[in-house]
């Protein structure tokens, strides 16, 4: 299971990188599964909410993908940045967690479907530069296309992608600081 | 938001390119080494009878601890700076520079009188060490700190450490260069605490900076 995990998802990762977006989409739905089982099993007595750390997870996966070695294997990169990030939620809920590295090793997950509540994403995404917010809003939240965005803010393509990666980095960005 | 609202717009995100950490890591590497001559050269740069001295033990010496240092902390923090790379095997090879120091001092302690030692310890030139080798360090060590922030080190504080020990071991083979003390027991001392507060200024650097 795991072993096949392993060789799926590093050659979904692998595709991505060379500029296949299925393959992307294909690659980030599969690893929520994943770290979504994974941070459940973790966290056993709330005050944490699990979908956050998987969207932290996922976030930090997107802009630390040049991290991954192309030539190793993926599953311990993706468990390291999700065990990372559930450390990082404990910590700024002024908790503490103990977490084997033995046990992710062992960790199968089958795919578990996200519980929906006020995110932590949305007060970063609030956080944002107002031109930024509208347009990360606008391919997320709303489903548009980079083109769909560009008509309806009467702005190139070119200028929702820039502001599309600026957004999201910047709401990385302001997981890791807090 | 929903995940599967932020997984489009990650997707739509997916042409956008950094270099790979493993090229960028080089790269750094070598504008450290040119900022780190720069500051050398306008500074104190080589000492004169430096052709004289290539050919003694003692000098030469000193260049293999400072050089061991820096490429073994060079392999750690590039695994430390990638999540889920196993460090172990890098982290065992940073034993091998004061190890090499200890053989070194053990050899001088038999090789002077021991009236010898203490002016062989205290030199001529350990203010000037603890003050270059941190001087020439600091800007690849910023430099690092800054490639830390641009890699995802799981361990940020371990990570900015190792950082500083690469950042002088990086100074040293410079200062190495200008400096007349060629005694082990010099450099087992006054090098030492001087990589030491690079060290230092790493992991602080770790702590405060490198977040992701």
């Amino acid at each position: 299971m795991t072993g096949k995990d392993e060789a799926e998802l590093s050659r979904l990762l692998r595709a991505a990188i060379g500029g296949d977006e299925r393959a992307y989409a294909d690659f980030l739905h599969r690893t929520a599964a994943l770290v979504r089982g994974f941070v459940r099993r973790k966290i056993v007595q709330g005050g944490v909410d699990p979908e956050d750390v998987v969207q932290e997870t996922l976030l930090a996966i997107h802009v630390k993908r040049h991290t991954w070695r192309q030539d190793a294997p993926v599953l311990p990169w993706v468990y390291a940045i999700a065990r990372f990030k559930l450390i990082d939620a404990f910590r700024r809920r002024g908790r503490r967690i103990e977490i084997e590295i033995d046990e992710i090793a062992e960790t199968f997950a089958e795919p578990e479907t996200e519980t929906v509540s006020e995110r932590d994403i949305n007060r970063a995404l609030d956080g944002l530069p107002p031109a930024q917010r509208s347009v990360v809003s606008a391919v997320s939240v709303e489903g548009r296309s980079i083109g769909e965005t560009a008509a309806k803010f009467g702005i190139s393509e070119t200028a929702v992608r820039v502001s599309l990666h600026r957004g999201l980095a910047a709401i990385a960005k302001r997981f890791g600081r807090e | 938001m929903r995940t599967e609202d932020l997984i489009k717009a990650l997707d739509a995100d997916a042409s956008s390119k950094a270099m790979p950490l493993r090229s960028a890591w080089w790269l750094a590497a070598a504008a450290a080494a040119v900022i780190a001559a720069v500051v050398f050269w306008l500074t104190i740069g080589p000492r004169p009878d430096i052709m004289i001295a290539m050919h003694t033990m003692r000098f030469l010496s000193k260049f293999v601890f400072t050089i061991v240092l820096a490429a073994t902390a060079f392999a750690l923090i590039r695994a430390l700076s990638t999540p889920g790379a196993s460090t172990g095997k890098a982290a065992a090879w940073m034993i091998a520079a004061p190890l090499l120091v200890l053989v070194a001092v053990v050899l001088e302690l038999f090789a002077v009188p021991e009236a010898d030692w203490g002016t062989r310890l205290v030199g001529s030139n350990m203010m000037i060490c603890m003050g270059f080798i941190p001087l020439i360090g600091i800007g690849p060590l910023a430099i690092f700190l800054w490639m830390l922030r641009y890699g995802a080190p799981t361990r940020p504080v371990l990570a900015g450490t190792v950082a500083g020990l690469l950042a002088g071991g990086l100074a040293a083979t410079f200062y190495a260069a200008h400096c007349f003390d060629d005694s082990p027991l010099f450099v087992a001392t006054w090098y030492s605490i001087a990589i030491a507060v690079l060290a230092g200024l790493g992991a602080l650097g770790g702590r405060l900076f490198v977040r992701w």
